[in-house]
Protein backbone atom coordinates (compact mmCIF):
# COMPACT_ATOMS: atom_id res chain seq x y z
CA UNK A 1 0.00 0.00 0.00
CA UNK A 2 1.38 3.36 -0.78
CA UNK A 3 1.62 6.63 1.64
CA UNK A 4 -1.52 8.07 -0.30
CA UNK A 5 -3.44 5.24 -0.18
CA UNK A 6 -2.39 4.84 3.67
CA UNK A 7 -3.32 8.91 4.01
CA UNK A 8 -7.03 8.09 2.52
CA UNK A 9 -8.09 4.92 3.96
CA UNK A 10 -11.17 5.17 5.74
CA UNK A 11 -10.35 2.37 8.32
CA UNK A 12 -7.34 5.10 9.36
CA UNK A 13 -9.98 7.62 9.52
CA UNK A 14 -12.31 6.72 12.28
CA UNK A 15 -12.26 4.40 15.86
CA UNK A 16 -9.37 4.49 18.68
CA UNK A 17 -6.40 4.11 16.84
CA UNK A 18 -7.22 5.96 13.61
CA UNK A 19 -5.41 9.11 12.33
CA UNK A 20 -8.13 11.94 14.01
CA UNK A 21 -7.10 9.85 17.70
CA UNK A 22 -3.86 9.59 17.31
CA UNK A 23 -3.53 13.65 16.27
CA UNK A 24 -5.91 14.50 19.24
CA UNK A 25 -3.92 12.38 21.93
CA UNK A 26 0.12 13.66 20.29
CA UNK A 27 -2.02 17.73 20.68
CA UNK A 28 -3.07 16.67 23.98
CA UNK A 29 0.05 15.44 25.60
CA UNK A 30 2.07 18.34 23.74
CA UNK A 31 -0.57 20.80 25.44
CA UNK A 32 -0.40 19.14 28.40
CA UNK A 33 3.62 19.63 28.20
CA UNK A 34 3.79 23.06 26.93
CA UNK A 35 1.47 24.73 29.63
CA UNK A 36 3.70 22.95 32.76
CA UNK A 37 6.53 24.13 30.84
CA UNK A 38 5.03 27.63 30.73
CA UNK A 39 4.24 27.77 34.07
CA UNK A 40 7.70 27.31 34.89
CA UNK A 41 9.86 28.74 32.16
CA UNK A 42 7.44 32.18 32.15
CA UNK A 43 7.90 33.25 35.67
CA UNK A 44 11.94 32.39 35.80
CA UNK A 45 12.23 34.35 32.81
CA UNK A 46 10.66 37.22 34.42
CA UNK A 47 13.11 37.25 36.96
CA UNK A 48 16.17 36.56 35.63
CA UNK A 49 14.84 39.10 32.60
CA UNK A 50 14.17 42.13 35.34
CA UNK A 51 16.69 41.34 37.77
CA UNK A 52 19.55 40.37 35.98
CA UNK A 53 20.70 37.88 38.44
CA UNK A 54 21.25 34.43 37.94
CA UNK A 55 21.51 34.68 34.30
CA UNK A 56 24.20 32.59 34.06
CA UNK A 57 23.50 29.98 36.09
CA UNK A 58 19.65 29.33 35.73
CA UNK A 59 20.30 29.91 32.03
CA UNK A 60 23.50 27.95 32.41
CA UNK A 61 21.52 24.78 34.15
CA UNK A 62 18.74 25.01 31.76
CA UNK A 63 20.80 24.72 28.35
CA UNK A 64 22.40 22.08 29.85
CA UNK A 65 18.85 20.17 29.56
CA UNK A 66 18.86 20.45 25.94
CA UNK A 67 21.78 18.32 25.78
CA UNK A 68 20.11 15.44 27.83
CA UNK A 69 19.23 12.95 25.32
CA UNK A 70 14.92 12.23 25.42
CA UNK A 71 14.65 8.85 24.75
CA UNK A 72 17.21 7.91 26.87
CA UNK A 73 15.51 9.75 29.93
CA UNK A 74 12.63 8.77 28.91
CA UNK A 75 13.44 5.14 29.53
CA UNK A 76 15.25 5.90 32.23
CA UNK A 77 12.54 7.79 33.98
CA UNK A 78 9.80 5.07 33.35
CA UNK A 79 12.40 2.54 35.07
CA UNK A 80 12.39 4.53 37.65
CA UNK A 81 8.57 6.32 37.73
CA UNK A 82 6.98 2.69 37.15
CA UNK A 83 6.80 1.10 41.00
CA UNK A 84 5.07 4.41 42.08
CA UNK A 85 2.71 4.38 39.96
CA UNK A 86 0.50 1.07 38.99
CA UNK A 87 -1.43 2.95 35.62
CA UNK A 88 -0.40 4.12 33.00
CA UNK A 89 0.52 7.49 34.71
CA UNK A 90 4.14 5.32 34.58
CA UNK A 91 4.53 6.08 31.17
CA UNK A 92 2.44 9.33 31.16
CA UNK A 93 4.64 11.12 33.87
CA UNK A 94 7.40 10.56 32.25
CA UNK A 95 6.58 11.35 28.72
CA UNK A 96 5.75 14.62 29.86
CA UNK A 97 8.26 15.21 31.94
CA UNK A 98 11.17 14.87 28.90
CA UNK A 99 9.02 17.15 26.86
CA UNK A 100 8.50 19.92 29.46
CA UNK A 101 12.40 19.79 29.47
CA UNK A 102 12.88 20.45 26.26
CA UNK A 103 10.35 22.95 25.92
CA UNK A 104 12.04 24.90 29.29
CA UNK A 105 15.00 26.65 27.48
CA UNK A 106 13.52 28.38 24.68
CA UNK A 107 10.75 29.56 26.53
CA UNK A 108 12.80 30.79 29.66
CA UNK A 109 15.43 32.19 27.11
CA UNK A 110 12.46 34.05 25.28
CA UNK A 111 10.97 35.66 28.24
CA UNK A 112 14.49 36.92 29.80
CA UNK A 113 16.03 38.11 26.78
CA UNK A 114 12.59 40.14 25.88
CA UNK A 115 13.11 41.93 28.78
CA UNK A 116 16.84 42.68 28.29
CA UNK A 117 16.52 44.10 25.18
CA UNK A 118 14.06 46.54 26.22
CA UNK A 119 15.84 50.09 26.05
CA UNK A 120 16.79 50.90 29.59
CA UNK A 121 15.29 54.66 28.74
CA UNK A 122 11.52 52.84 28.19
CA UNK A 123 12.08 51.46 31.72
CA UNK A 124 13.61 54.63 33.25
CA UNK A 125 11.02 56.90 31.41
CA UNK A 126 7.93 54.63 32.99
CA UNK A 127 9.78 54.78 36.24
CA UNK A 128 9.83 59.14 36.56
CA UNK A 129 6.37 58.96 35.24
CA UNK A 130 5.80 57.37 38.08
CA UNK A 131 5.09 53.54 37.20
CA UNK A 132 5.55 50.91 40.20
CA UNK A 133 8.23 47.95 39.85
CA UNK A 134 4.85 45.66 39.65
CA UNK A 135 3.56 47.96 36.80
CA UNK A 136 6.61 48.26 35.26
CA UNK A 137 6.72 44.43 34.86
CA UNK A 138 3.31 44.13 33.87
CA UNK A 139 3.14 47.00 31.77
CA UNK A 140 6.22 47.67 30.25
CA UNK A 141 8.34 44.53 30.38
CA UNK A 142 6.12 41.94 29.28
CA UNK A 143 4.32 43.74 26.61
CA UNK A 144 7.72 44.51 25.15
CA UNK A 145 8.93 41.48 25.92
CA UNK A 146 5.85 39.19 23.99
CA UNK A 147 7.47 39.14 20.73
CA UNK A 148 10.31 37.06 22.38
CA UNK A 149 7.88 35.35 24.02
CA UNK A 150 6.08 34.09 21.45
CA UNK A 151 8.67 33.23 19.35
CA UNK A 152 10.07 31.44 22.71
CA UNK A 153 6.67 29.45 23.28
CA UNK A 154 6.61 28.50 19.31
CA UNK A 155 9.77 27.30 19.34
CA UNK A 156 9.10 25.16 22.17
CA UNK A 157 5.50 23.84 20.50
CA UNK A 158 7.44 22.68 17.76
CA UNK A 159 10.03 20.74 19.46
CA UNK A 160 7.66 19.40 21.90
CA UNK A 161 5.33 18.26 18.56
CA UNK A 162 8.05 17.31 17.04
CA UNK A 163 9.40 15.37 19.79
CA UNK A 164 6.49 13.37 21.45
CA UNK A 165 6.34 10.63 18.84
CA UNK A 166 8.97 9.70 21.87
CA UNK A 167 6.16 8.72 23.82
CA UNK A 168 4.68 6.04 21.58
CA UNK A 169 7.89 4.18 22.76
CA UNK A 170 6.58 3.66 25.78
CA UNK A 171 3.11 2.34 24.45
CA UNK A 172 1.05 6.04 24.30
CA UNK A 173 -0.75 6.89 22.06
CA UNK A 174 -0.01 9.90 19.76
CA UNK A 175 1.21 9.61 15.73
CA UNK A 176 4.67 8.13 17.02
CA UNK A 177 2.51 4.97 17.45
CA UNK A 178 2.25 5.17 13.38
CA UNK A 179 6.00 5.77 13.07
CA UNK A 180 7.36 3.07 15.65
CA UNK A 181 4.53 0.23 14.46
CA UNK A 182 5.16 0.71 11.36
CA UNK A 183 8.79 0.31 11.40
CA UNK A 184 8.29 -2.58 13.09
CA UNK A 185 6.25 -4.45 10.53
CA UNK A 186 8.07 -2.99 7.74
CA UNK A 187 5.15 -1.17 6.76
CA UNK A 188 6.65 2.06 5.26
CA UNK A 189 3.37 3.80 3.86
CA UNK A 190 2.11 4.04 7.72
CA UNK A 191 5.45 5.22 8.90
CA UNK A 192 6.27 7.92 6.06
CA UNK A 193 2.17 8.55 6.16
CA UNK A 194 2.44 9.09 9.98
CA UNK A 195 5.37 11.29 9.49
CA UNK A 196 3.56 13.01 6.89
CA UNK A 197 0.52 14.08 9.25
CA UNK A 198 2.88 15.06 12.52
CA UNK A 199 4.59 17.47 9.73
CA UNK A 200 1.52 18.92 8.69
CA UNK A 201 0.61 19.33 12.41
CA UNK A 202 3.64 21.08 12.67
CA UNK A 203 3.13 23.74 9.55
CA UNK A 204 -0.12 24.07 11.26
CA UNK A 205 0.77 25.40 14.66
CA UNK A 206 3.61 27.20 12.96
CA UNK A 207 0.98 29.61 11.06
CA UNK A 208 -1.54 29.79 14.02
CA UNK A 209 1.62 31.07 15.98
CA UNK A 210 2.48 33.39 13.20
CA UNK A 211 -1.21 34.40 13.12
CA UNK A 212 -0.98 34.94 16.60
CA UNK A 213 1.78 37.10 16.80
CA UNK A 214 0.23 39.31 14.30
CA UNK A 215 -3.29 39.67 16.46
CA UNK A 216 -1.78 40.38 19.71
CA UNK A 217 1.79 41.66 19.56
CA UNK A 218 1.76 45.49 20.21
CA UNK A 219 1.79 47.77 17.06
CA UNK A 220 3.83 50.02 18.69
CA UNK A 221 6.88 47.28 18.56
CA UNK A 222 6.32 45.88 15.20
CA UNK A 223 7.20 49.31 13.08
CA UNK A 224 4.28 48.54 11.11
CA UNK A 225 2.87 52.10 12.29
CA UNK A 226 3.77 54.67 9.71
CA UNK A 227 6.18 57.45 11.68
CA UNK A 228 6.75 60.86 9.37
CA UNK A 229 10.26 60.68 8.73
CA UNK A 230 11.37 63.84 9.82
CA UNK A 231 9.55 62.83 13.30
CA UNK A 232 12.42 60.82 15.01
CA UNK A 233 12.33 62.38 18.21
CA UNK A 234 7.71 62.27 18.20
CA UNK A 235 8.56 58.30 17.26
CA UNK A 236 10.51 57.48 20.34
CA UNK A 237 8.13 59.42 22.44
CA UNK A 238 5.15 57.43 20.48
CA UNK A 239 6.88 54.30 21.45
CA UNK A 240 6.78 54.91 25.24
CA UNK A 241 3.44 56.38 25.12
CA UNK A 242 2.22 53.34 23.42
CA UNK A 243 3.65 51.16 25.46
CA UNK A 244 3.14 52.90 28.69
CA UNK A 245 -0.62 52.99 27.80
CA UNK A 246 -0.75 49.25 26.88
CA UNK B 1 7.85 41.21 3.08
CA UNK B 2 8.21 38.45 6.02
CA UNK B 3 4.52 36.92 5.57
CA UNK B 4 5.81 36.29 2.14
CA UNK B 5 9.41 34.54 2.85
CA UNK B 6 7.31 32.28 5.57
CA UNK B 7 4.87 31.58 3.05
CA UNK B 8 7.43 30.59 0.53
CA UNK B 9 9.66 28.92 3.27
CA UNK B 10 6.37 27.21 4.48
CA UNK B 11 5.82 26.21 0.55
CA UNK B 12 9.14 24.94 0.14
CA UNK B 13 8.84 22.95 3.13
CA UNK B 14 5.54 21.25 1.81
CA UNK B 15 6.71 20.58 -1.65
CA UNK B 16 9.87 19.01 0.07
CA UNK B 17 8.15 17.04 2.12
CA UNK B 18 5.68 15.53 -0.38
CA UNK B 19 8.12 15.08 -3.56
CA UNK B 20 10.15 13.05 -0.78
CA UNK B 21 6.74 10.83 -0.30
CA UNK B 22 5.74 11.07 -3.73
CA UNK B 23 8.70 10.17 -5.54
CA UNK B 24 7.07 6.36 -5.30
CA UNK B 25 10.08 4.56 -3.55
CA UNK B 26 9.75 2.68 -1.13
CA UNK B 27 12.72 3.24 0.88
CA UNK B 28 12.48 -0.09 3.48
CA UNK B 29 11.92 -1.97 0.10
CA UNK B 30 14.28 -4.33 -0.85
CA UNK B 31 16.36 -3.93 -4.28
CA UNK B 32 17.99 -6.62 -4.68
CA UNK B 33 21.18 -6.98 -5.76
CA UNK B 34 22.21 -3.45 -6.08
CA UNK B 35 23.77 -2.53 -2.41
CA UNK B 36 25.26 -5.95 -2.43
CA UNK B 37 28.72 -5.18 -0.96
CA UNK B 38 31.57 -6.59 -3.75
CA UNK B 39 34.92 -6.36 -1.82
CA UNK B 40 32.91 -9.41 0.72
CA UNK B 41 33.60 -7.94 3.66
CA UNK B 42 31.39 -9.18 5.64
CA UNK B 43 28.56 -7.05 7.39
CA UNK B 44 27.32 -8.73 10.62
CA UNK B 45 23.40 -7.24 11.89
CA UNK B 46 21.61 -8.29 14.57
CA UNK B 47 18.09 -7.57 16.24
CA UNK B 48 16.73 -4.93 18.12
CA UNK B 49 17.13 -6.49 21.63
CA UNK B 50 20.33 -7.56 23.82
CA UNK B 51 20.70 -10.86 23.05
CA UNK B 52 20.75 -10.77 19.08
CA UNK B 53 23.27 -8.09 19.81
CA UNK B 54 25.34 -10.41 22.01
CA UNK B 55 25.17 -13.40 18.98
CA UNK B 56 26.32 -10.93 16.60
CA UNK B 57 28.71 -9.39 18.32
CA UNK B 58 30.08 -12.96 19.19
CA UNK B 59 30.16 -13.60 15.14
CA UNK B 60 32.10 -10.63 14.54
CA UNK B 61 34.38 -11.23 16.75
CA UNK B 62 35.67 -14.35 16.21
CA UNK B 63 35.75 -14.03 12.56
CA UNK B 64 38.26 -10.79 13.64
CA UNK B 65 39.79 -13.15 15.92
CA UNK B 66 40.47 -15.61 12.45
CA UNK B 67 41.68 -12.31 10.59
CA UNK B 68 38.29 -12.04 8.45
CA UNK B 69 36.95 -8.58 7.86
CA UNK B 70 33.53 -7.77 9.58
CA UNK B 71 31.90 -4.73 9.98
CA UNK B 72 28.92 -4.47 12.52
CA UNK B 73 25.49 -2.91 12.05
CA UNK B 74 23.85 -3.94 14.88
CA UNK B 75 20.36 -3.22 16.58
CA UNK B 76 18.28 -2.73 13.43
CA UNK B 77 14.95 -3.52 14.16
CA UNK B 78 12.70 -6.45 14.34
CA UNK B 79 12.84 -9.34 11.85
CA UNK B 80 10.35 -8.07 9.33
CA UNK B 81 12.98 -4.92 8.84
CA UNK B 82 16.18 -7.25 9.44
CA UNK B 83 15.00 -9.28 6.79
CA UNK B 84 15.06 -6.63 3.91
CA UNK B 85 18.25 -5.59 5.16
CA UNK B 86 19.89 -9.26 4.51
CA UNK B 87 17.64 -9.83 1.31
CA UNK B 88 19.42 -6.25 -0.30
CA UNK B 89 22.84 -7.25 0.73
CA UNK B 90 23.06 -4.17 3.02
CA UNK B 91 23.86 -7.21 5.87
CA UNK B 92 25.10 -10.51 4.72
CA UNK B 93 25.58 -12.39 8.22
CA UNK B 94 23.27 -12.49 11.21
CA UNK B 95 22.73 -14.29 14.20
CA UNK B 96 18.09 -16.34 13.61
CA UNK B 97 16.10 -18.46 15.84
CA UNK B 98 15.06 -20.97 12.72
CA UNK B 99 11.65 -21.47 14.12
CA UNK B 100 10.72 -17.82 13.62
CA UNK B 101 12.50 -17.22 10.67
CA UNK B 102 10.67 -20.28 9.23
CA UNK B 103 7.38 -18.82 10.21
CA UNK B 104 8.52 -14.97 8.76
CA UNK B 105 8.92 -16.83 5.64
CA UNK B 106 5.59 -18.11 6.25
CA UNK B 107 7.00 -21.71 5.57
CA UNK B 108 5.05 -24.84 7.59
CA UNK B 109 6.48 -26.39 10.08
CA UNK B 110 8.09 -29.69 8.38
CA UNK B 111 6.53 -33.00 9.90
CA UNK B 112 9.56 -34.53 10.48
CA UNK B 113 11.07 -31.46 12.69
CA UNK B 114 14.15 -30.82 10.31
CA UNK B 115 13.70 -26.73 10.68
CA UNK B 116 17.00 -26.24 9.03
CA UNK B 117 16.22 -27.91 6.35
CA UNK B 118 13.17 -26.39 5.19
CA UNK B 119 14.98 -22.97 5.91
CA UNK B 120 17.31 -24.01 3.32
CA UNK B 121 15.42 -24.95 0.81
CA UNK B 122 13.18 -21.86 1.38
CA UNK B 123 16.12 -19.31 1.32
CA UNK B 124 18.11 -20.78 -1.53
CA UNK B 125 16.90 -19.14 -4.62
CA UNK B 126 17.50 -15.79 -2.91
CA UNK B 127 21.04 -16.61 -2.37
CA UNK B 128 20.80 -17.29 1.42
CA UNK B 129 22.39 -19.90 3.61
CA UNK B 130 21.50 -21.16 6.98
CA UNK B 131 24.64 -23.37 8.80
CA UNK B 132 24.18 -25.75 11.40
CA UNK B 133 21.87 -24.93 14.23
CA UNK B 134 23.05 -24.51 17.67
CA UNK B 135 21.17 -26.31 20.96
CA UNK B 136 20.61 -23.10 22.29
CA UNK B 137 17.34 -22.28 22.07
CA UNK B 138 15.16 -19.05 22.49
CA UNK B 139 11.56 -18.33 22.13
CA UNK B 140 9.21 -16.31 22.90
CA UNK B 141 7.40 -17.19 25.62
CA UNK B 142 4.37 -15.27 27.70
CA UNK B 143 4.94 -14.90 30.96
CA UNK B 144 2.73 -13.92 33.80
CA UNK B 145 3.57 -12.42 37.37
CA UNK B 146 2.97 -14.47 39.96
CA UNK B 147 0.24 -13.00 41.61
CA UNK B 148 -1.85 -13.34 38.76
CA UNK B 149 -0.50 -17.22 38.00
CA UNK B 150 -1.91 -18.06 42.19
CA UNK B 151 -5.32 -16.39 41.74
CA UNK B 152 -6.26 -18.69 38.66
CA UNK B 153 -4.23 -21.03 38.58
CA UNK B 154 -2.34 -20.96 35.15
CA UNK B 155 -0.06 -22.85 33.59
CA UNK B 156 -0.81 -23.50 29.89
CA UNK B 157 -1.38 -20.16 27.73
CA UNK B 158 -4.65 -21.57 27.01
CA UNK B 159 -5.37 -21.26 30.50
CA UNK B 160 -5.77 -17.37 30.14
CA UNK B 161 -8.85 -18.00 28.00
CA UNK B 162 -11.59 -16.99 30.98
CA UNK B 163 -9.86 -14.07 32.13
CA UNK B 164 -7.90 -12.73 29.39
CA UNK B 165 -10.82 -9.82 29.06
CA UNK B 166 -9.28 -8.01 32.24
CA UNK B 167 -5.71 -8.70 31.80
CA UNK B 168 -3.05 -6.12 29.89
CA UNK B 169 -0.39 -7.55 27.46
CA UNK B 170 2.88 -6.19 26.78
CA UNK B 171 5.24 -7.43 23.84
CA UNK B 172 6.88 -5.63 20.76
CA UNK B 173 5.14 -3.21 18.00
CA UNK B 174 6.12 -6.45 15.56
CA UNK B 175 3.43 -8.29 18.23
CA UNK B 176 0.59 -6.34 16.67
CA UNK B 177 0.80 -7.48 13.02
CA UNK B 178 2.63 -11.04 13.41
CA UNK B 179 0.92 -14.10 13.05
CA UNK B 180 3.14 -15.24 16.52
CA UNK B 181 1.83 -12.29 18.44
CA UNK B 182 -1.17 -10.86 19.06
CA UNK B 183 -3.21 -12.38 15.70
CA UNK B 184 -1.74 -15.80 16.80
CA UNK B 185 -2.87 -15.70 20.29
CA UNK B 186 -6.35 -14.27 18.83
CA UNK B 187 -6.45 -17.15 16.40
CA UNK B 188 -4.92 -20.07 18.47
CA UNK B 189 -6.06 -19.63 21.63
CA UNK B 190 -9.32 -17.37 21.67
CA UNK B 191 -7.33 -14.64 23.73
CA UNK B 192 -8.85 -11.56 23.46
CA UNK B 193 -6.83 -9.38 25.84
CA UNK B 194 -8.18 -5.98 27.56
CA UNK B 195 -5.46 -3.72 25.66
CA UNK B 196 -2.30 -4.77 24.15
CA UNK B 197 0.86 -2.50 25.38
CA UNK B 198 3.71 -1.70 22.92
CA UNK B 199 6.58 -1.74 25.06
CA UNK B 200 10.00 -3.94 24.23
CA UNK B 201 10.98 -7.22 23.06
CA UNK B 202 10.87 -8.58 26.41
CA UNK B 203 13.64 -6.14 27.92
CA UNK B 204 13.77 -3.65 31.27
CA UNK B 205 10.30 -2.11 29.73
CA UNK B 206 8.32 -5.35 29.72
CA UNK B 207 9.88 -6.42 32.73
CA UNK B 208 9.02 -3.22 34.86
CA UNK B 209 5.92 -2.85 33.33
CA UNK B 210 4.89 -6.43 34.83
CA UNK B 211 6.68 -5.89 38.09
CA UNK B 212 4.77 -2.87 38.74
CA UNK B 213 1.45 -3.96 37.37
CA UNK B 214 1.03 -1.82 34.09
CA UNK B 215 1.14 -5.48 32.24
CA UNK B 216 -0.20 -8.92 33.45
CA UNK B 217 1.16 -10.57 30.61
CA UNK B 218 4.19 -9.83 28.94
CA UNK B 219 6.50 -10.98 26.03
CA UNK B 220 9.60 -12.49 27.45
CA UNK B 221 12.66 -14.81 25.84
CA UNK B 222 13.26 -18.49 27.33
CA UNK B 223 16.59 -17.82 27.77
CA UNK B 224 16.18 -14.15 29.99
CA UNK B 225 17.28 -15.22 33.82
CA UNK B 226 15.20 -12.33 34.55
CA UNK B 227 11.98 -14.87 34.10
CA UNK B 228 13.33 -17.18 36.98
CA UNK B 229 14.82 -14.27 38.94
CA UNK B 230 11.56 -12.47 39.49
CA UNK B 231 9.74 -15.66 40.03
CA UNK B 232 7.25 -14.96 37.19
CA UNK B 233 5.54 -17.88 35.29
CA UNK B 234 6.24 -18.96 31.88
CA UNK B 235 2.89 -20.00 30.76
CA UNK B 236 3.64 -23.41 28.23
CA UNK B 237 3.00 -23.08 24.83
CA UNK B 238 0.51 -25.85 24.47
CA UNK B 239 -1.37 -25.13 21.64
CA UNK B 240 2.52 -24.60 19.94
CA UNK B 241 2.01 -21.02 18.66
CA UNK B 242 5.39 -20.28 19.18
CA UNK B 243 7.64 -22.23 16.64
CA UNK B 244 10.90 -23.90 18.19
CA UNK B 245 13.83 -21.53 17.91
CA UNK B 246 17.21 -22.55 17.86
CA UNK B 247 20.01 -20.22 17.48
CA UNK B 248 21.30 -20.62 13.69
CA UNK B 249 24.00 -18.23 11.55
CA UNK B 250 22.62 -16.96 8.24
CA UNK B 251 23.82 -15.18 5.95
CA UNK B 252 24.81 -14.85 2.08
CA UNK B 253 26.57 -16.78 -0.34
CA UNK B 254 28.49 -14.17 -1.40
CA UNK B 255 30.68 -14.19 1.95
CA UNK B 256 30.13 -17.96 2.27
CA UNK B 257 33.34 -20.17 2.71
CA UNK B 258 35.19 -23.07 4.44
CA UNK B 259 36.71 -20.32 7.03
CA UNK B 260 33.92 -18.81 7.64
CA UNK B 261 31.35 -21.65 7.98
CA UNK B 262 33.56 -23.52 10.32
CA UNK B 263 33.84 -20.71 12.21
CA UNK B 264 30.17 -19.90 12.69
CA UNK B 265 29.56 -24.07 13.34
CA UNK B 266 31.89 -23.82 15.90
CA UNK B 267 30.09 -21.23 17.77
CA UNK B 268 26.97 -22.83 17.06
CA UNK B 269 27.97 -26.07 18.12
CA UNK B 270 29.65 -24.70 21.73
CA UNK B 271 26.14 -22.68 22.54
CA UNK B 272 24.14 -23.86 24.50
CA UNK B 273 21.02 -22.58 26.25
CA UNK B 274 22.81 -22.14 29.98
CA UNK B 275 25.68 -20.37 28.99
CA UNK B 276 23.15 -17.96 26.90
CA UNK B 277 20.69 -17.24 30.18
CA UNK B 278 24.12 -16.39 31.71
CA UNK B 279 25.26 -14.05 29.34
CA UNK B 280 21.91 -12.38 29.15
CA UNK B 281 22.25 -12.31 32.98
CA UNK B 282 25.57 -10.31 32.72
CA UNK B 283 23.77 -8.07 29.72
CA UNK B 284 20.88 -7.12 32.40
CA UNK B 285 23.59 -6.15 34.90
CA UNK B 286 25.15 -3.76 32.79
CA UNK B 287 28.40 -5.58 31.02
CA UNK B 288 29.21 -4.50 27.92
CA UNK B 289 28.43 -6.49 25.41
CA UNK B 290 31.97 -6.90 23.51
CA UNK B 291 33.27 -7.78 26.39
CA UNK B 292 30.91 -10.64 27.63
CA UNK B 293 31.80 -12.20 24.07
CA UNK B 294 35.13 -11.94 24.12
CA UNK B 295 35.13 -13.73 27.61
CA UNK B 296 32.74 -16.18 26.15
CA UNK B 297 34.98 -17.03 22.88
CA UNK B 298 37.98 -17.09 25.02
CA UNK B 299 36.45 -19.90 27.68
CA UNK B 300 35.71 -22.17 24.36
CA UNK B 301 38.63 -21.65 22.73
CA UNK B 302 37.81 -19.88 19.78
Amino acid sequence: MDIFGWLTDPANWSGPGSIPFQAGMHLLYSLIALLVAAVIAVPLGMFIGHTGKGESLIMGSVNAMRALPTLGLLILLVLMIAPVFGSNLAFVIPSLIVLVLLAIPPILSGVASGIRAIDRSVIDAARGMGFSTAQIVWKIEMPCAFPLTLSGVRGATLQIVSTATVAAYVSLDGLGRFIIDGRAANDYAEMAGGALVLAVLAVLLELGFAGLGKLIVSPGLTRRIRVKPSAQIEETETKIMSVARA
Amino acid sequence: MRKKILLAGIAATAALALSACAGGGDPLASDTGDATDSSGAIIVGSADFAESQLLATIYSHALQNAGVEVEEKLNIGSREVYLEALRDGSINLLPEYNGSLLAELGVEMPEDGDVNGALVEALEPEGITVLEDSPAENKDTLVVVPDVAQEHNLTNISDLEPIAGELILAGPAEWKSRYEGVPGLEEVYGLNFAEFKVLDAGGPLTLSALQNGQAQVGDMFSSDPAIGENDLVALVDDQGLFPPANIVPVLRDEVLDDQVSDILNQISAALDTEGLMEMNGRIAAGDDIGAIADDWLAEHGL
